[in-house]
């Protein structure tokens, strides 16, 4: 088996067991963190008229830039002879804290590892790999007894019913254009506002993120027709929809 | 162009040999040259419904491992000179039967016939998969009842999936209901699934409703097909079946609750 769910499940388990081992001992941990910073564009090179907006942009209120962290955005700034040490001189008379910069040539950018500043990229520039969209499954027919369909990392869109021993799975949620007579399993990697939607519900079984009901629940519920199945905190609900 | 019609069901004692043997006998009665195969090895039915369990001698199994040709197995229908029957082997089981040793018996009969009928044997197993295999059209035959349905519905399921329609993605089986043993008064009693309801459930098309019939029983006991007996209703409903399949369009009969005349409600049937 090699889900995303039991992989997190067999990191916790290994972890658990090397530190019962007496084998984990840290005393400095490297973790991820993200945080918001405010970003300073650059949009001329004129040191002057930068000195003047900026005085102008902190008298406005002074106590909110005492001490804040910025990064500073160069894109605009194509000289590779722009005097990056004369700006960070600006900036660190008022008070400001340089943490690094962003979007620069890569003069600049060597310039900026010279004066002991971090090189930054931007969020959308680091998603070198961007993570794949996530993908809708649509069958366009009836799924019979005995069939399974499994919408992974993604919703499940059937157009046509789920007959009984039948079974829907999707990792999103899952959508039922006909009636639902088999079981149906949403948020099937834990996502608990996966939903069950369905013209129908005359289902055997639906569940979200593992909780579940069966036939019977279903009908104390009085869920027969078009039904919206979703989680309030760790409880069922449906929701009657007049589809 | 020949065509290949499995009549099949997942359940068992639904009257798909019953139906196998009169869709046959109706196609070859309306002078289509017809084979009808028992799929059933080792359970062999079809040659009694048919009324020609003395004159086999040569089996499917025989013609598929090589121990006799196609003609010896045949067997000539004595009512009905377009009618063939090729029987099952009794003593063989499922597993006699091969993909490739079918699919080659199945393209020398159809040099000869417009249509072979395989009456498929009960269950999922590879008997069952060996009769739909190369269908062209499925005849679901199913009882208003929910444990057929159920099977029914997974026998569609295999038939999308495991045929070789299916797996060479060509053009789908074609699937028709063919609804058994139908009684509307048990229906208008809440006994019985009604028509609407099977056919919401398994939604595919609907071929025939054949009645529960006294008849049918006596057809099978004395070896000949109830498509022959036309004063019986299933006869009756049998024939519009196959009329239907040939592409005529009929109203459905018998699925409404016949109204007792006054002389049958004071002294019965």
């Amino acid at each position: 088996m090699g889900s995303p769910e039991f992989n997190v499940y067999r990191r916790k388990v290994d972890h658990f067991v090397k530190s019962k081992l007496g084998m984990y001992t840290p005393s400095l941990e490297l973790k991820g963190a993200s945080f918001t910073l405010s970003v300073l564009h650059i949009k001329h090179q004129d040191m002057e008229r930068l000195t003047a907006e900026l005085d102008n942009k902190l008298a406005i209120a002074p106590q909110f830039f005492i001490g804040a962290p910025l990064v500073i955005n160069i894109e605009l700034i194509k000289d590779p002879l722009f005097d990056l040490a004369t700006l960070k001189t600006l900036l660190t008379s008022r008070q400001l804290v340089i943490v690094g910069i962003t979007e620069a040539i890569p003069e600049l950018m060597l310039q900026a590892k010279l004066l002991g500043l971090a090189v930054i990229k931007s969020g959308k520039q680091s998603q070198h790999h961007p993570q794949l969209p996530k993908t809708t499954k649509i069958i366009q027919q009836t799924i019979r007894s005995g069939q399974q369909i499994y919408a992974k990392g993604g919703d499940l869109i059937i157009i046509g019913a789920v007959g009984n021993g039948a079974e829907v799975i999707a990792d999103g949620s899952i959508h039922v254009y006909g009636t639902l007579r088999g079981k149906a399993m949403a948020g099937a990697a834990g996502d608990k506002h996966a939903v069950i939607i369905a013209k129908k519900v005359e289902a055997e079984l639906v569940s979200i993120a593992g909780q579940y009901w069966l036939t019977e629940n279903l009908q104390q519920n009085g869920t027969t027709q078009g039904a919206c199945i979703r989680l309030d905190g760790h409880i069922l609900t449906a929701d009657n929809l007049s589809l | 162009m020949t065509q290949i019609i499995v009549v099949t069901s997942g359940k068992g004692g639904v009257g798909k040999t019953t139906s196998s043997a009169a869709i046959a006998t109706g196609l070859a009665l309306k002078g289509h040259r017809t084979v009808v195969i028992d799929f059933d090895i080792g359970l062999r039915n079809l040659d009694l419904i048919m009324g020609c369990e003395r004159r086999v001698v040569y089996d499917f199994v025989n013609v598929i491992n090589g121990e006799a040709n196609l003609n010896q197995a045949l067997i000539k229908d004595k009512r009905c000179d377009k009618l063939y029957i090729l029987p099952a082997s009794q003593t063989r089981d499922k597993n006699a039967l091969t993909q490739e040793g079918v699919g080659k018996v199945l393209s020398l009969l159809a040099e000869q016939f417009e249509y072979i009928i395989c009456d498929s044997p009960a269950g999922i197993e590879n008997g069952a998969m060996m009769a739909l295999y190369y269908a062209d059209l499925a005849i679901v035959t199913t009882n208003p009842e929910v444990s057929s349905v159920r099977d029914s519905d997974r026998i569609v399921g295999m038939l999308q999936s495991k045929s070789r329609r299916a797996e060479q993605g060509l053009e789908p089986v074609k699937e028709l209901l063919l609804l058994t043993r139908y009684a509307p008064e048990r229906v208008s009693s809440g006994e019985m699934l009604s028509v609407v309801d099977v056919e919401e459930i398994l939604a595919i098309p609907l071929l025939g409703v054949i009645p529960e019939s006294q008849s049918v029983l006596k057809a099978s006991n004395s070896g000949v097909p109830v498509i022959l007996d036309q004063e019986s209703d299933a006869g009756i409903a049998y024939s519009d079946s196959v009329a239907r399949l040939l592409g005529e369009e009929l109203p459905f009969r018998f699925i409404t609750e016949e109204k007792k005349g006054f002389l049958k409600r004071i002294f019965g049937n």
